[in-house]
């Protein structure tokens, strides 16, 4: 197929979507105006039910729980792809020496690798109380290491995230939210059934389960974000 | 105008669908698929949107009562969007894969190549 014929088949099929699309939405509520009963109900009832401030934080982990599940393997799929179709047994090479020379740079960005690591945990943790959470909190954590390499050099980046150590926790972060959902039906009777006692509300040790996926996600997805780096970085590293 | 949001959201998934059909590299056209994909959390928000209503975090002295926007349209934004990433890296793997065996990143080489 041509450019051409394949812009003309574009333009034909790009406009009819637009003219469906733009139909189907003007059948929706006014901007501003939703009344979905199911978000109203959960905000009013997630603090009561679930000791929770974050309402956001508990629809991911708890009531719509099964769903974070889904995408978390969505997650751990893709990046185990990634290190499927990039990793290669390179392990006995030399690193590289790639140390970045700007002092300044070098003092900037190695300074605000303990502050990011804190303000990432501090996220995780507090993620079912103020805004964040495990999925946001999880990437901050990972930019840390990412600026061990900006700003200092490959090699610190691979010392301070070991590929055995992220792999365990990527696996970890995934598999310990499916054991909390197998005791959720161990103890009560359905799979991610928020069994743990709720604490609480406004404290760190509340939600019960809550903050328990909440942990397993940060795991997940800040070592499936390290791993995304070290894949990559691998190929800008080593050229075939 | 009170649907300005959700034609905003048609926009930008026609624009991505755009660069994707008429890309002449795949990361490029990765990037294109992201932009169309991102469409959707437009969408989500602006459906969940309520007029003068606040996040949906109730800390210490914001009474429930108050009520706020819809979270679960901002759940399912929050997840997708760290997901949307890792398969954006798992496409771009792909490409290098390409790039590795063809020596190219333009699908339209790459078709001519195959004959």
């Amino acid at each position: 197929m041509t450019v051409r014929t394949r812009l003309v088949l574009f333009a034909v099929s790009g406009a009819g979507l637009g003219a469906l699309l733009l139909w189907g939405l003007a059948g929706l509520p006014d901007f501003g105006h939703f009344a979905g009963e199911y978000g109203r109900l959960l905000n009013s009832a997630a603090a009561r039910e679930r000791h929770v401030t974050n309402v956001v934080a508990a629809i991911t982990f708890d009531y719509r729980g099964f769903d974070t599940l889904g995408e978390e393997f969505i997650l751990f799929a893709a990046v185990m792809g990634v290190a499927l179709l990039l990793r290669e047994a390179r392990d006995d090479r030399e690193r590289p020496y790639d140390e970045v020379r700007s002092e300044t740079v070098r003092l900037v960005g190695l300074s605000l690798v303990g502050p990011l690591v804190v303000v990432g945990l501090f996220i995780v943790a507090h993620g079912y109380l103020t805004p964040g959470g495990g999925f946001q909190g999880g990437i901050a954590l990972a930019a840390a290491p990412a600026l061990l390499y900006a700003a200092g050099r490959y090699r610190a980046l691979r010392a301070a995230s070991p590929t055995g150590l992220v792999d365990l926790a990527e696996g970890s972060g995934a598999g310990g939210y499916v054991v909390t959902g197998l005791a959720g039906l161990v103890a009560g009777s359905v799979f991610l059934e928020n069994f743990v006692d709720l604490g609480k509300t406004g404290m760190l040790a509340a939600g019960g389960t809550i903050a328990l996926v909440n942990w397993c996600s940060a795991f997940a997805v800040s070592a499936g974000a390290v791993l995304l780096f070290h894949e990559f970085l691998e190929e800008v590293m080593y050229p075939e | 105008m009170s649907y300005l949001p959700y034609a905003l959201a048609a926009w930008i998934l026609l624009v991505g669908l755009y660069g994707v059909v008429t890309s002449r590299n795949f990361v490029h056209l990765v990037i294109c698929l992201s932009v169309a994909q991102s469409s959707t959390y437009v969408l989500l928000l602006a459906i969940g949107y309520r007029t003068g209503k606040k996040a949906p975090i109730f800390t210490s002295g914001v009474p429930v009562s108050l009520g706020a926007v819809d979270p679960v349209v901002q759940a399912l934004a929050l997840t997708d969007i760290v997901v949307g990433v890792t398969v954006a890296a798992l496409l771009l793997a792909l490409v290098v894969e390409i790039w590795k065996r063809s020596g190219t990143v333009d699908p339209n080489a790459l078709r001519r190549k195959q004959k």
